[in-house]
């Protein structure tokens, strides 16, 4: 689950990390109304307004509706017109960039539409550097990563310069050490008060990233100012969604809107379902299986409309609102079912769609393959329900038989 | 010969609940011998499984059993009363790490988890606590181990499995048996089957099980299943290419998956590679692996991997 940059900050900040001060708004008024007190506290004429959607590149982003406006704007109007300047300017950006759409190379070019905006001091910055903290699957730790190269995308540092990565590995037996964060903080050439504000943060963000389940937290860039302070200038979070039932208050930070709504319907019922641009509708239990059966579908001629993993567990009932789901797509041409019953016995999705088909009826070619636990029930009830139903032998058997009956190969 | 489970296995069952118990009753009738389970708070009752084998070829097993399996409130308890060196964990996510660590500690050398969706910190630290400890943790999220007719641990159908020839080693449930299907129909059989799982912190890799069928005098061949994302085919292939002795057949699922749509991409960084289905069967082609197109074709590559060897 991703969330956003504000709310990132807002965790950062109760976990004592160093953030600039900033003020969340959803309309024009709000945005205006953050700059005086922003300005006040933070003694610098100079603010930030930054497009919060769940997309990276915002700063090199910019608007479909206002071409020459970008994602994130420095305003400096304040330097010399005072504070009303830049209320002024900041009301002018609001306006077009709230319920503006984004485009950034992470959006794809439909873009985002941008429902908040995050105000926030200005900083003067010294450096800019990198930090985030990941997991390594070959060793099952965290690690925490840190460059030089703040600003700049990680996957470039690692294929031109990999030598200013540096890494420490958390042991989750006692944590990152304060040897570890004065090392990260040495690498990264701090020295004096940034030392110290740097080794600080770098412990802090680690605990952090531990103690909330993250499954990825990057500072892209973390800046040192002219006075030694370290600073999270931007921030991303992203956390595990099977442990979120323990952090109840970063469930309340998801922002529906921002997500698929087909996906997030799916979820709801325990499903995995990534929507595709093909016209065959997939559901099949397994991630794996789902993916080879996107594979094989291609393979002898067709294009997936989706991947969908109904998983282990799954009850009829969330069947029923897999096949619902999937049949919603005017795309869809037809629809391969495709079982190898575990866990997942065949009678459960037999059910299942029987009792979908029943509520939502079925007005395009439908081919099923059951093999696997209680297979021979679930045959059975299928046959009996009197559905129009291909049957098909295996998963290429399947994959061929509807690509035939929805026109053939593309 | 087999690896890891047999006629000797004596298996304990962790979180008997409805999925639990379901697979438990499977098991049985499969011929696997449970020998308890742990529900905390109902130590010293029983269940009772009782119906008809699945006539899967398992020696010796009547027709109809019936079996009372006796509970316990604590792993090191049943242990103690029965001399299980088997677990299977059925366990509820928020609670399996702890369930782990308590075979773990009681010293159960094979713990064959199956619950899906543990969080990946809990897994970290399991990860850790099992670091010098003599046993090996199979899954989390997988189907579980099979050695045919002897021995059935965790979720798979049993009937589909023939013994026979070939070492299956899957980090997708539903693909072994995909596989397993296939070997059984071609009839080349299979010594064993091992899920590794799909999370991305697991107890036992595709290293660990090559090594294990590469040592087993009874398997002649391996097949071996791996996905999309990080390095761990990459990694066997390496290790194939360097130790293996006999011939390996490999799938790759996610040749077509879309690319943006994984999470976390700082984490390839990491391992020094994306992770992508391409990179992989390169890596395993490389290795002298033979990769098969799709899922259907994986019996006739490990029979076509065979054929290159020499042995069939």
């Amino acid at each position: 689950m991703k969330i956003h940059e504000y709310q990132a900050k807002e965790l950062m900040k109760q976990h004592g990390i160093a953030v600039p001060i900033g003020r969340v708004a959803t309309t024009v008024e709000e945005a205006v109304a953050a700059v005086r007190p922003i300005v006040e506290a933070s003694g610098n004429a100079v603010v930030v307004v930054k497009s919060q959607i769940h997309a990276g590149g915002r700063g090199k982003g910019r608007f479909v509706e206002h071409p020459d406006v970008p994602g994130v704007n420095v305003v400096t109007d304040g330097l010399k017109g005072g504070v009303e300047a830049t209320e002024r300017r900041v009301r002018e950006l609001a306006e077009k960039m709230l319920g503006s759409t984004l485009v950034t190379v992470q959006t794809g070019p439909e873009g985002k539409q941008v429902n908040r905006l995050y105000v926030e001091q200005g900083i003067d910055i010294e450096r800019e550097l990198y930090l985030s903290v990941v997991l390594d699957r070959a060793t099952g730790r965290n690690v925490v990563m840190a460059s030089t190269e703040g600003g700049m995308e990680i996957e470039e540092v690692a294929a031109e310069t990999p030598e200013k990565i540096l890494r420490e590995t958390i042991d989750p037996a006692v944590g990152l050490l304060d040897f570890q964060a004065r090392r990260l903080a040495f690498g990264l050439g701090l020295a004096g008060a940034a030392h110290k504000n740097g080794a600080r943060f770098v412990k802090a963000l680690a605990g952090l990233a531990v103690g909330l389940d993250t499954d990825m937290v990057e500072i892209n860039p973390l800046v040192v100012t002219k006075s030694g302070d370290v600073m999270a200038l931007d921030g991303k979070m992203s956390f595990d969604g099977n442990a979120l039932f323990r952090h109840g208050d970063v469930t309340g930070m998801r922002d529906l809107s921002e997500e698929d709504a087909a996906e997030v319907e799916a979820s709801e019922y325990g499903l995995s379902f990534i929507k595709l641009d093909g016209s065959i509708g997939c559901l099949v239990n397994g991630a794996g299986l789902a993916m080879a059966t996107m594979d094989t579908i291609k393979q002898v001629g067709g294009e997936p409309a989706n991947f969908l993993d109904v998983g282990g567990g799954a009850t009829t009932e969330n069947v029923t609102a897999a096949f619902k789901i999937i049949t919603r797509d005017p795309n869809v041409k037809g629809i391969f079912i495709n079982i190898f019953g575990g866990i997942m016995k065949c009678d459960t999705i037999a059910n299942g769609v029987v009792a979908a088909v029943q509520q939502v009826g079925l007005e395009v070619p439908l081919v099923v393959r059951l093999e696997g636990t209680n297979v021979e029930l679930g045959r059975k009830i299928i046959d009996e329900s009197g559905l129009n139903v291909v049957s098909a032998t295996d998963m290429k058997d399947g994959a061929r038989k509807i690509v035939e009956l929805t026109g053939g190969v593309q | 010969m087999s690896i890891l489970v047999d006629t000797n296995t004596r298996l304990i069952v962790q979180g008997l609940g409805e999925a639990g118990a379901f697979h438990t009753d499977k098991s049985i009738a499969y011929g696997t011998n449970v020998v308890g389970a742990v529900r905390p708070g109902k130590g010293g009752q029983s269940v009772r499984f009782e119906g008809e084998t699945d006539r899967s070829g398992v020696p010796g097993r009547p027709d109809r059993y019936q079996v009372d399996v006796p509970s316990f409130d604590t792993v090191r308890e049943a242990v103690e009363a029965t001399g299980a060196n088997a677990t299977v964990i059925f366990v509820p996510p928020p609670f399996a790490a702890d369930a782990i660590m308590e075979a773990a500690e009681a010293g159960i050398p094979l713990i064959v988890t199956i619950t899906e969706g543990i969080p990946i910190q809990d897994m970290v630290k399991v990860k850790r606590y099992l670091e010098g400890k003599p046993v090996r943790l199979v899954g989390p999220n997988c189907p579980g181990v099979i050695t045919p007719h002897q021995c059935k641990i965790g979720i798979m159908p049993g009937y589909i499995h023939q013994a026979g020839r070939i070492g299956v080693v899957s980090r997708s449930g539903t693909l072994t048996y995909e596989a397993v299907k296939q070997l059984t129909d071609n009839g080349l059989g299979q010594t064993a089957a091992v899920g590794i799982g799909g999370d991305p912190v697991n107890g036992t890799s595709f290293i660990d099980v090559l090594k294990l069928y590469n040592d087993d005098p009874a398997t002649e061949g391996v097949i071996m299943i791996g996905e999309i994302g990080g390095t761990a085919e990459e990694e066997a292939a390496a290790w194939i290419a360097e130790n293996m002795t006999k011939p390996v057949a490999a799938f790759i699922a996610g040749t077509t998956a879309p690319p943006g749509k994984r999470m976390g991409h700082a984490g390839a960084i990491i391992s020094g590679g994306m992770g992508t289905a391409a990179d992989k069967i390169a890596a395993l082609q490389a290795a002298g692996v033979v990769v098969a197109d799709t899922p259907s074709d994986m019996g006739s590559a490990m029979l076509e991997a065979m054929k290159r060897a020499g042995k069939a």
